[in-house]
């Protein structure tokens, strides 16, 4: 299938949207979009970051996750709780990959899930005791935690619970933060509000217990920064941190992949933030800004094109020696990159991409894919504001689909019409799409591959978007009884 | 009245970010601008406009503010 023209997407957008109810269809109407990238404010043509629709099928996720899942879940020598049922937890454990170093349960913990396990009990007379409790359980239990988090489930802010109070009068009694995350999943229209609840919370409890304590050395240095907003999926903050410690910078902290609360307390006496995920961390990087006088900076590891203008860019900030080494990373890698290129931009050249995901991938990826020959022809968000696509329409080629929050049955619709190559999405999607006959690769855990950051990343990435697509099995969806008679005739005189 | 953020861009100009609304935007002009009286009306990109109680310029930026929406697009 061809690009779609202007009017042709147009037109499909309108087709679509045909079998909702008329108020359905209007509200829906505002979250498609076809691309135009003489608009510079997506206000005009994009709604997002709105309720979705009762009756749709969304794939949003809630505050809670991400709270817990996001943000607080990588610190690996804190212990989060999930505060409430046991189920929100339970299910959500260790889903995301965030890989990290240290031995679970004796001073890491990120893969355990700790849980109040509320009972019908809890709810009645309140879950403040059990909660004490736990944290002294914790306490006994697991000695070598740094801290601990209280992630409230939905229950907690619905039975009014004060678990600020629990959590200062343990703070005081074990002698370790212990924070509280007001981030039950009833809270805003989708994850994206437990992204600035969990950030607001750590400038209110660990950034402001900081001022107080006095803590342990640390001599800052002039080439400090701290990675914001890298979640180490498939290693993927480590494959980014090497390029910047090749450059001569320090890598002080990791915000949150395999990070710790000892990072997040130094992080105030960096130099610069370097920030990946902007929708899940800008608030904290804007606060520290404000607060601090630490300038930060966007930049993306996906794909040599980009990669090699973000290190530009990060070394702008920095003395000569940095850009020159920055130089010489680029340089370095050139090789190495080239080689992957010519191995895979052959295999992969003029295929079409849709993707949608949440956070920073469908606009961050658009460069590893175009430096791979391929061309992305629709993205979508789940979770992101205006100011995501803001930034997403610059990235993305003209009459391309913008989607946001688009429900499971659009999403359908414009593949069975549009059939791109490959769809990069997320697991509930993954069978539906594959069913369908179409390659398709998970963009949220890198379909248990990765890491995709980096120059090392990119030739992971190269080989995974090659092995999926020119995968062989793609030419077997037609059922033999199915083959026209020709073909049959062809194979037995053969 | 809601809280605003200023901040200066590379190129030295003001730059407003309006986080309930995730609105980041240039200012174009800004009614008073001097050391001892700072604020006023102040005019953004998108055509919007929000006015500051007038002040001594912040000592640095960015700094948060309060600032009242006189007319925005919308």
């Amino acid at each position: 299938m061809s690009t779609l023209t202007r009017e042709q997407a147009e037109a499909l957008i309108a087709e679509v949207l045909e079998v909702y109810p008329e108020k359905a269809a209007k509200d829906r109407r505002k979250h498609l979009a076809v691309n135009d990238r003489s608009i510079e404010q997506s206000k005009k043509c994009i709604a997002a970051n709105r309720k979705s629709l009762p009756g749709v099928m969304t794939i949003r996720g809630c505050a809670y996750a991400g709270s817990k899942g996001v943000v607080w879940g990588p610190i690996k020598d804190m212990i989060h709780i999930s505060h409430g049922p046991v189920g929100c937890g339970q299910y959500s454990r260790a889903g995301r990959r965030n890989y990290y170093i240290g031995t679970t349960g004796i001073d890491t913990f990120v893969e355990i899930n700790f849980t109040s396990d509320f009972q019908e009990r809890d709810i009645v007379f309140g879950g403040d005791k059990k909660l004490a409790k736990i944290i002294e359980e914790i306490e006994m239990l697991f000695p070598l935690n740094k801290g601990i988090t209280v992630q409230s489930e939905c229950p907690i802010g619905l039975i009014g619970d004060d678990i600020e109070a629990v959590a200062r009068k343990a703070s005081a009694q074990i002698g370790k933060p212990v924070v509280p995350v007001r981030c039950e999943g009833f809270r805003g229209v989708s994850q994206s509000l437990g992204h600035h609840i969990a950030n607001d919370s750590i400038r209110d409890w660990i950034f402001e217990r900081n001022a107080q304590d006095v803590k342990e050395p640390y001599e800052p240095g002039p080439y400090d920064i701290a990675i914001i907003g890298d979640y180490n999926i498939g290693g993927d903050a480590w494959s980014s941190r090497i390029l910047l410690e090749e450059m001569g910078l320090r890598v002080v902290a990791q915000w949150s992949g395999d990070g710790t609360l000892s990072e997040l307390e130094y992080t105030p006496k960096v130099k610069l933030n370097v920030l990946h995920c902007y929708r899940s961390m800008n608030y904290i990087s804007r606060h520290m800004e404000e607060k601090f006088g630490i300038p930060w900076v966007e930049y993306n590891f996906f794909g040599p094109t980009k990669i090699a203008e973000s290190l530009r860019k990060i070394a702008s900030f920095f003395d000569s020696r940095i850009q020159e080494n920055a130089e010489r990373v680029i340089e370095k890698y050139k090789p190495m990159v080239d080689a992957v290129i010519a191995k895979y931009k052959p295999r992969l050249q003029g295929k079409k991409v849709m993707l949608y995901v949440g956070g920073l991938r469908p606009r961050h990826v658009i460069g590893a894919y175009e430096d791979l020959g391929m061309e992305v022809i629709g993205t979508g968000y789940e979770f992101a504001h205006n100011d995501d696509y803001d930034r997403t329409i610059k990235e993305m080629q003209d009459a391309t689909l913008l989607y946001d929050d688009i429900t499971g049955y659009e999403f359908e619709e414009f593949v069975k019409r549009i059939r791109p190559d490959l769809i990069g999405s997320g697991i509930k999607e993954k069978y539906i799409f594959q069913k369908m006959g179409i390659p398709f690769r998970q963009m949220h855990s890198w379909d248990y591959s990765g890491p995709y950051h980096g120059y090392d990343g990119f030739a992971i990435f190269a080989r995974d978007m090659d092995m999926t697509l020119n995968n062989p099995c793609w030419s077997k969806m037609t059922p033999p009884w199915l083959k026209k008679e020709e073909s049959l005739t062809a194979a037995k005189a053969a | 009245m809601a809280n605003i953020m200023i901040r200066r861009s590379e190129e030295g100009r003001y730059i407003f970010y309006l986080p309930k609304r995730d609105l980041e935007d240039t200012i174009v002009s800004i009614q008073f601008d001097s050391a001892e009286k700072w604020g006023g009306e102040i005019r953004l990109a998108n055509g919007g406009c929000y006015y500051i109680e007038p002040q001594p310029a912040p000592a640095r930026f960015p700094c948060t503010l309060r600032a009242k929406r006189l007319d925005a697009p919308e």
